[in-house]
């Protein structure tokens, strides 16, 4: 799985964070980073965090094109 | 329009984000025919905002950083094989394998690559770089692994701010030159430039402005330094050349297209004009390589380098590829971009170079938060926030609404301070690009005896 954050929207609100805070930081005071390919053991706390970005800029799926060649 | 969709076939050249959203785009829409997305990078699409943060900082691996699919696509990909011609009139988009591939509709997501360095021998030394692909990002995160003694950045935009910033945080030593006067200023004018000059040497690192690079210098075809245009001397092993971007244009000459050097020229529905202005009805346009007319903005043709529009076009130019003419729709969105640089999350919506005022409405450069509005004729044209996300929403309101400028002091937390002139310079005198290229006038161009540096 990989995700993708649309950092327009993001607000900094860290709910991101604290749920999936191997995938999601906080670089500074509202700055988010974050990995964009997610280990399997990663996978359901990266769901919550979709469900719970109070501005729905957190977008999780399967690699785009992989396998593509 | 599901019902309208056509089949048929569609061809999408640029595999990165704006062909991507766009292909998704037109299968949620309804098209039903035959998909084709062709790439030059051998890579499926990546994001590349993490290349020049996450990626240096060696938190996040250059090759794991895929975009999430929308939606099965049920497209043949063409990746590693880039498009060398079209033929309008034969409807065929030439690729480089010798195939040529049909198309009833087309779409140009072709993007744009690094400048590179002008002198190609001194651009071949060990020890330089650029920062647009996933490969230049593993690259450059490597050598910064191996701790070299000083990093050279030639250019002091979005990206080279970061890199900067990237260093800073590994604790390398860091020597920036910018030919304009400060930091940022192209994008965001002198206020927010001021600002990135006092932000930066805070941070350590040696900032250079009004000055050039005039040679690289190496020693058995490595990377030794710099020489300036005032004389001295810096040691580096590495250099990353962030002089902004070139639109990837050329394998449409000939062809009969607005295409050149400033991008693909379209209408706001995203389709492409021909070099007499007259639109085709069948090539279409978005993302980075896009020129387009903003009612917002005087109906100026924008180019904008950024993530959001990139989406936002894709999917505009996608509904209407498979739209008829009626149930078209326009590309209005308001520009916005983040940049995130020595611990600080930077924001801008609307285009801060369209202005001639810019006033200080929220916080202060020494708090490290602010909110900078800019007005050009007395109305609200953009806003940039440092570490005040949240306030963005209600500027986009004041420039959607064409607000008077300055803000309404009542508004916000206005501190007082007064407007003064935005400060933007003409674009020439940058070492890196303006990022939203207000093509035409700038509102405020400077006389030439002024430009710092000759
Ligand atoms: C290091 C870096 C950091 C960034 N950070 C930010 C940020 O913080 N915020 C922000 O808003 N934006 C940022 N951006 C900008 C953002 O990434 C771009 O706006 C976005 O990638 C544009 O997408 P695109 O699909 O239009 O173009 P591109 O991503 O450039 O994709 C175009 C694709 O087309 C391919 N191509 C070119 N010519 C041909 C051809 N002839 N045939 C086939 N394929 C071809 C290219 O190789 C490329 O894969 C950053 C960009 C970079 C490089
Ligand atoms: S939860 Fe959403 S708004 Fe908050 S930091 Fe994460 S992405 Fe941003």
């Amino acid at each position: 799985m990989h995700v993708v954050v649309d950092l327009n929207r993001c607000q900094g609100y860290a709910q991101c964070v604290f749920l999936a805070p191997e995938v999601f930081e906080l670089h500074g005071e509202e700055a988010l980073m974050y990995s964009p390919e997610v280990p399997e053991d990663q996978r359901e706390k990266v769901l919550r965090a979709v469900a719970a970005c109070p501005v729905q800029a957190v977008f999780a799926g399967e690699q785009a094109g992989a396998g593509a060649g | 329009m599901p019902g309208d969709a056509p089949g048929g076939r569609i061809v999408v050249v640029g595999a990165s984000l704006a062909g991507l959203r766009a292909a998704e785009a037109l299968r949620d829409g309804g098209f039903t025919g035959e998909l084709t997305l062709v790439g030059d990078e051998p890579d499926p699409p990546y994001d590349r905002p993490p290349l020049s943060k996450g990626v240096l900082l060696g938190r996040t691996r250059a090759d794991a950083c895929g975009l999430p699919s929308r939606r099965p696509l049920d497209a043949r990909w063409k990746l590693g094989v880039p498009a060398t011609g079209l033929d309008p009139l034969a409807k065929q988009v030439l690729l480089a394998d010798g195939e040529r591939l049909g198309f009833d509709r087309l779409l140009i997501a072709t993007g744009t690559r690094a400048r590179p360095w002008p002198d190609p021998g001194e651009a071949a030394l060990d020890g330089m770089f650029t920062l647009r692909t996933s490969r230049d990002a593993e690259r450059l995160a490597e050598r910064l692994d191996a701790g070299p003694r000083r990093v050279l950045v030639i250019g002091a935009g979005f990206t080279g701010s970061e890199i900067a910033s990237g260093c800073r945080e590994r604790g390398l030593a860091v020597t920036v030159v910018e030919r304009g006067r400060a930091p940022l200023i192209g994008a965001l004018g002198g206020t927010v430039g001021a600002f990135a000059t006092e932000l930066q040497r805070a941070h350590g690192v040696d900032l250079r402005c009004g000055v050039t690079v005039t040679s690289l210098t190496g020693h058995d075809g490595r990377l030794t330094g710099a020489v300036l245009s005032d004389g001295e001397r810096i040691d580096a092993d590495i250099a990353v050349v962030a002089l902004g971007a070139v639109r990837n244009t050329e394998w449409l000459a000939g062809t009969g297209l607005a295409a050149g050097p400033r991008g693909v020229a379209c209408d706001a529905g995203c389709r492409v004009f021909d070099m007499y202005g007259i639109v085709t009805d069948d090539i279409f346009v978005a993302g980075d390589v896009a020129r387009f007319p903003h009612p917002l903005y005087e109906y100026q043709l924008l180019a904008l380098e950024h993530w959001g529009n990139a989406v936002a076009q894709a999917e505009t130019a996608a509904h209407n590829m498979i739209s008829r003419g009626p149930d078209r729709r326009p590309h209005l969105t308001v520009p916005a971009f983040w940049s995130s640089q020595f611990g600080l999350n930077i924001k801008s919506v609307g285009v801060p170079t369209f202005s001639d005022q810019v006033v200080i409405a929220q916080g202060s450069p020494g708090e490290r938060r602010l909110v900078a509005v800019y007005g050009y004729r007395g109305r609200v044209t953009a806003a940039v926030t440092v570490n005040r996300a949240k306030w963005l929403e209600y500027y986009q309101h004041l420039i959607e609404t064409a607000a008077p400028f300055p803000p309404d002091p009542g508004a916000a937390d206005f501190d007082g301070s007064e407007p003064v002139p935005s400060d933007v310079p003409d674009p020439r005198v940058l070492s890196h690009g303006p990022t939203v290229y207000v093509t035409g006038h700038l509102p405020l161009l400077r006389p030439p005896s002024r430009r710092p540096g000759g």
